[in-house]
């Protein structure tokens, strides 16, 4: 216990080096390009927390986020690299436009429903994967990228059909109302208005934000992840498989079965992610010029969050908090917001580099107390 | 008819240019033993600071070495974690492409103010300055970026097929240890593909900016970073299958331009088909494919 | 001794350090040029360190070496090959998918200009070595389709092409049949003739009696001494090796044969090229028996022992166990079935190193109720079970139930898989080389464990390389060869000459 302890603490102490160095490289560019990199950041920061509503605005451009980040983060700790984790949550999307468009169930059974369908589609999408990994040994990088690119014009060819399509704009219709998040529809009820004209507050973080539900089914499914892989068999199973997969094989766990049930439940994350950005946010699916980068940003946030599913509601809070503030740096003195990436590129950098810390101290440990020396 | 086809084989090579650039690249990487999952980063750095230096220096020669150099940089960070650090190296690429897109759009909007840059002075050459002269053919016209891939693809088939440098890329690449206890030094090997894979990637980019498109915007490279991947393993590591699965790629492409919007299928539709057919392909005919043995695997003296 | 020109390698006060364990302490070594020079320790006494160094694989932390009486500084191979230094490494260094030619110029390859490969020019000199010693290969097969002793051969060639003189040979018989090794021999003297100087690292006497004229004794990194292999006697170098006398034969009782309790019949079974690995194989054991499957590396052991496990599916053929057929099922059926399987490569197949050795203990039991309820694992059971296991294995250190595996002795990871495999009360238990990069001490627990197991009325399924080992352990000794059981002989009915014919694809008369 004590040494897990020991491992996570490190971690953590690993992530804020990370962070300090993105910050700092982030400064000598800016620095170096003649922008104050301290009136940068002073001027992110404001963008960040000054008012309410910026924290709340960073909420919900996190929880898609962390979703998508805790998707990638536990197939990373089965050994595969769901960077298919965009076509997912764009299919999640899709399936929720639909369902939410073609039925008008009650809200209480519509809007489950409407994640329902977009955990699904984007659940059994990911399991074309892992099916294809564990039956044809066909790469699973491969055929995320190749899923990514399907998904992206299939959504576009959605929202093309005339069933879907509202004239004159580039969107599908609003899904039905009863398929909206239930903050919302509280928000748009008398009750809420009533609130929201008399509570300034409620006013600042709920009427003028899209606030949702999100933030708290990524939490939920942070903490539910973290249990999964910590005590359960299915955990077992799957940490065993990725670390080992030949020793799991030999010792009766079927590995074609772990692969394609990761797939399915890290699909199913990222198609939920998807779901409830439509409920939640958007209300409609987008034609797409070009990649959203929800899926690709959860690559970042896992990254940065070292793998941990719980680790992942920080760093997609930061990520998303970075991104936003960012915006406002490009608006009030007119340094480039692409700094932020170059920050954010850093930090996940560092973590490729000091992740490696604790196996090489493993591996100094492990050499001096080995007897067996070749 | 004829002069359809023609418009389709022009696009077509004009398509797989940047692909093939990218793509072998990524294939030299992987035969040393590196993935390369940056190339996307790579091309798209390659894209902004060809545009940028060719704009400065009014030479789009000077912006196309530029890009290479910039490309080679970003793969230097590549190396520098993957080889000497011993970093995962799938998790590296990915850092790497969200620097390169950083980088990029950072660089572009330092030298022009906004992100959608206005078009350079002078794009890369055709081959020929009047494409008349192919009188019917002018199509065929091809850019020079397009025959530079393709002297590529043969130069580096060559060097695998030949020349004692490929045997010792591909033996750092199956057997790093085999090299090493042979004298071979795995980790300069290794840092010299993956800074030549970079440069390549970065020429990529260029070729995209510089001779197809004419000025950057934040969606020139979208993706076809991952599509060179892709065709590596699609090309078995070959160079010669490699530079094919460019050409697949960008005949899927120019079917869509010439293609889409029709009646019979949607436009949306044709430019999913290159993505499925590829799975389709994958998982009929080609399946495991094989690839260099220790190709992700950091080599530990 | 003085540095000395007539020598070909003198190694003074060698001291190499891996974190804070001292693989070699202060070694001096002699070794005079055109001789056979064996150098005898068990598994980490640090044999090979030493010669790594002297090839320039790994550096010395304090020492010097002399070569042909001249100080050199052995930064790397590149300077080892420079002064005539080859080394053939215990597990080949090969690039499978290269032919042999180009695996025999790579890093040295003859070129037309233009780093153009002059394979013509390559070939010859190939030849050249291969006519002078008798070292028939062919330049143009690769290497993956190649046998193991052709290996050999391709790897002492390639030292060769490099201009070597002083040879260093790594265990180089421990896959070779009794054949092979009587050819290596006589290529090792066919070098000396030509003025070679050969170094034999090995652990293996009888070799040492028929080849060197020196040896030299490394025990736990410090040099013991250096004898005249004629003055000296196969139990005095053991003891010499070991620093005690030891029991060079397996105590063990006359086995009692019980019924039939595992069976093979007919069978096939293919290798990752599509080919036939086992071809028509007949296996059958009894309780309280232990059979030995002598043979070759490549004649299809793996396959059978991934067969059995179910790691690999069967074309035809039945294998049963308790008269239960099992081909083609899962690893999970296998294991409920009562076989245990002991693989050959613990750290791949037979741990997940990261895990805590209380995980690895649960690893095919964690979904049985002691370990689990509904879906929760009950981590208090396994690291009691751990524990407990710990003790009765001796599983050092002794409070390691909460440590990676990975931390542990190569001996105690292996006491961590008999543990788990033994706790299942199999009816069947297979070892492949069980023994296998271990030292002494543990392959003498590990010995004895099969022989009680044995005793306690288990079939034991023993496949292994050293034919030594088959042949001190085993009641009933199959040989294999290109995938079928050639012959199979009760113990004591047979030498090991006629066991290394068989082992070769060579038929016995009568």
């Amino acid at each position: 216990m004590d040494r897990v302890s020991k491992i996570l603490r490190s971690q953590f102490t690993f992530a804020v080096i990370a962070i300090f160095i993105g910050f700092l490289v982030a400064a000598l560019v800016l620095g170096a390009t003649g922008y104050n990199p301290l009136e940068v950041y002073s001027i992110l920061f404001k963008g960040m927390f000054s008012k309410p509503r910026y924290i709340m605005n960073i909420i919900i451009k996190a929880s898609p986020i962390i979703l998508t980040g805790i998707s990638f983060a536990f197939a990373l700790r089965v050994g595969l690299f769901n960077i298919g984790v965009e076509g997912q949550y764009i299919v999640g999307t899709i399936a929720a436009a639909v369902v939410g468009i073609l039925f008008d169930f009650p809200s209480y059974i519509q809007f489950p429903l409407v994640l329902l369908a977009g955990t699904l589609a984007g659940g059994l999408y990911g399991a074309i994967s892992g099916l294809l990994k564990a039956k044809r040994g066909i790469h699973e990088v491969i055929t995320g990228i190749m899923f990514n690119w399907i998904a992206f014009y299939a959504g576009n060819y959605i929202v093309n059909l005339e069933r879907f399509h509202e004239p004159g704009t580039t969107t599908t219709y609003q899904i039905n109302a009863s398929g909206l998040d239930p903050i919302y529809n509280w928000k748009m009820s008398e009750a809420g208005l009533e609130v929201i004209r008399n509570n300034e507050f409620i006013r600042e973080v709920i009427g003028k934000t899209s606030a949702n539900i999100g933030i708290i089914i990524a939490i939920i499914v942070a903490l539910t992840i973290h249990f999964i892989l910590k005590n359960t068999t299915i955990g077992y199973e799957l940490r065993a498989v990725g670390m080992n997969k030949h020793a799991s094989e030999a010792a009766g766990i079927n590995v074609a079965k772990n692969t394609i049930q990761t797939f399915l439940i890290a699909g199913a994350i990222a198609g939920l992610s998807g779901a409830l950005s439509i409920t939640g946010v958007s209300h409609r699916l987008f034609e797409l010029m070009a990649q959203e980068n929800y899926g690709f940003n959860g690559l970042s946030v896992a990254l940065m969050a070292g793998g941990s599913p719980i680790g992942c509601i920080f760093a997609g809070l930061l990520f998303a908090g970075l991104t936003y503030g960012g915006g406002t740096i490009q608006l009030e003195i007119g340094a480039p917001s692409e700094i932020i990436d170059i920050l954010i590129g850093t930090i996940v950098f560092c973590m490729a580099l000091v992740s490696l810390i604790p196996l090489i101290i493993n591996k100094i440990n492990q050499r001096g107390g080995k007897k067996d020396v070749k | 008819m004829l002069s359809k086809l023609l418009l389709l084989i022009s696009n077509t090579v004009m398509y797989s240019t940047p692909l093939a650039f990218g793509a072998l690249g990524g294939l030299i990487s992987e035969k040393s033993g590196v993935t390369n999952i940056g190339l996307e980063g790579m091309m798209t750095i390659g894209a902004a600071t060809g545009v940028s230096a060719a704009y400065l220096s009014g030479s789009p020669w000077v912006g196309f070495l530029c890009a290479g150099i910039a490309g080679a940089l970003m793969a230097l960070l590549h190396a520098v974690a993957s080889i000497s650090f011993r970093a995962d190296q799938s998790v590296s690429g990915i850092a790497i492409n969200l620097l390169g897109a950083g980088a990029s759009l950072f660089l572009v909007r330092i030298v022009f103010g906004s992100l959608n840059t206005p078009p350079v002075p002078k794009k890369l050459p055709r081959i020929f300055s009047d494409s008349s002269v192919l009188g019917a053919f002018s199509r065929l016209n091809f850019e020079v970026t397009a025959v530079i891939a393709f002297i590529l693809m043969l130069v580096i088939w060559f060097i695998f097929a030949k020349t004692k440098w490929g045997l010792r890329i591909s033996s750092v690449g199956e057997h790093p240890r085999v090299a090493d206890s042979l004298g071979l030094n795995v980790y300069k090997i290794r840092y010299i593909c993956v800074i030549t894979s970079g440069f390549l990637a970065g020429l990529g980019g260029a070729s995209m900016t510089l001779s197809i498109l004419s000025n950057f915007v934040p969606t020139a490279i979208s993706g076809h970073g991952f599509i060179a991947l892709t065709a590596v393993i699609f090309g078995k590591w070959k160079p010669v299958g490699v530079y094919l699965s460019c050409l697949f790629f960008g005949l899927a492409q120019a079917l869509v331009i010439q293609l889409g919007g029709g009646s019979l299928l949607s436009s949306q539709i044709v430019a999913m088909l290159p993505y499925v057919l590829t799975v389709i392909v994958l998982v009929v005919f080609v399946g495991r494919s094989v690839g260099p043995k220790a190709s992700g695997v950091p080599y530990e003296k | 001794m003085r540095i000395q020109e007539d020598y070909a390698v003198q190694m003074r006060g060698i001291t190499k350090r891996f974190g804070t364990f001292t693989a070699l302490d202060s070694v001096d070594i002699d070794i005079k040029r055109g001789t056979i020079h064996s150098i005898l320790g068990e598994n980490g006494a640090g044999k090979t360190t030493l010669m790594s160094i002297l090839y320039g694989l790994l550096n010395a932390d304090e020492g010097e070496i002399y070569i042909n009486g001249k100080k050199v500084d052995v930064k790397n191979p590149n300077v080892a090959i420079e002064h005539g230094i080859g080394m053939v490494h215990q597990h080949f260094m090969l690039v499978e998918n290269f032919t042999i030619a180009q695996n025999i110029i790579l890093g040295m390859e003859e070129t037309k200009g233009f780093g153009v490969i002059d394979i013509d020019k390559a070939n010859k000199k190939i030849l050249d070595i291969i006519e002078k010693y008798g070292l028939e290969v062919d330049p143009n097969a690769v290497i993956e389709e190649v046998s193991v002793g052709m290996q050999q051969k391709v790897e002492i060639i390639k030292a060769l092409y490099r201009g070597a003189d002083i040879l260093i040979l790594d265990e180089p018989t421990a896959v070779l049949t009794p054949q092979e090794i009587e050819e290596l021999l006589n290529i090792m003297h066919k070098l000396v003739d030509d003025g070679k100087t050969v170094i034999i690292i090995t652990h293996k006497l009888k070799e040492i009696k028929q080849s060197a004229e020196k040896c030299t004794i490394l025990r736990r990194g410090k040099y013991i001494d250096t004898v005249d292999v004629a003055n000296v006697s196969e139990e005095e170098l053991a003891n010499l090796m070991v620093g005690r006398a030891v029991n060079l034969v397996v105590d063990k009782s006359p086995a009692k044969f019980g019924d039939v309790v595992f069976e093979i019949d007919d069978l096939y079974v293919k290798n990752e090229k599509d080919l036939y690995a086992v071809k028509g194989l007949n296996l059958k054991i009894r309780r309280g028996e232990i059979l030995g499957i002598a043979g070759v590396d490549g004649n299809g052991q793996k396959e059978l022992v991934e067969a059995i496990t179910n790691l690999r599916p069967t074309d035809k053929g039945e294998i049963k166990i308790n008269g239960k057929e099992i081909q083609n099922t899962s690893p999970k059926n296998v294991i409920e079935n009562k076989v245990a399987t002991i693989h050959e490569d613990r750290q791949k197949v037979g741990l997940v190193l990261d895990f805590t050795v209380a995980e690895n203990v649960i690893l095919e039991s964690f979904n049985k109720p002691e370990y689990s309820k509904r879906g929760i694992i009950l981590k208090d059971k396994a690291v009691k079970k751990a524990k407990e296991l710990i003790k009765k294995f001796d599983i050092r250190p002794d409070d390691c139930e909460n440590l990676p595996v990975k931390g542990l002795s190569g001996g105690n990871q292996q006491k961590v898989i008999i543990a788990r495999e033994l706790e299942n009360n199999p009816d069947l238990l297979i070892a492949v080389q069980p023994t296998r990069g271990l030292d002494v001490g543990a392959i003498e627990y590990i010995h004895k464990t099969l022989v009680q197991e044995r005793d306690k009325g288990k079939a034991i399924l023993l496949i292994s390389f050293e034919l030594d080992e088959i042949m001190n352990l085993s009641d009933t000794i199959a040989v294999i060869y290109d995938g079928a059981i050639v012959d199979t002989f009760e113990q004591g009915t047979i030498d090991e000459r006629t066991i290394g014919l068989l082992m070769a694809g060579g038929k016995v008369n009568g």
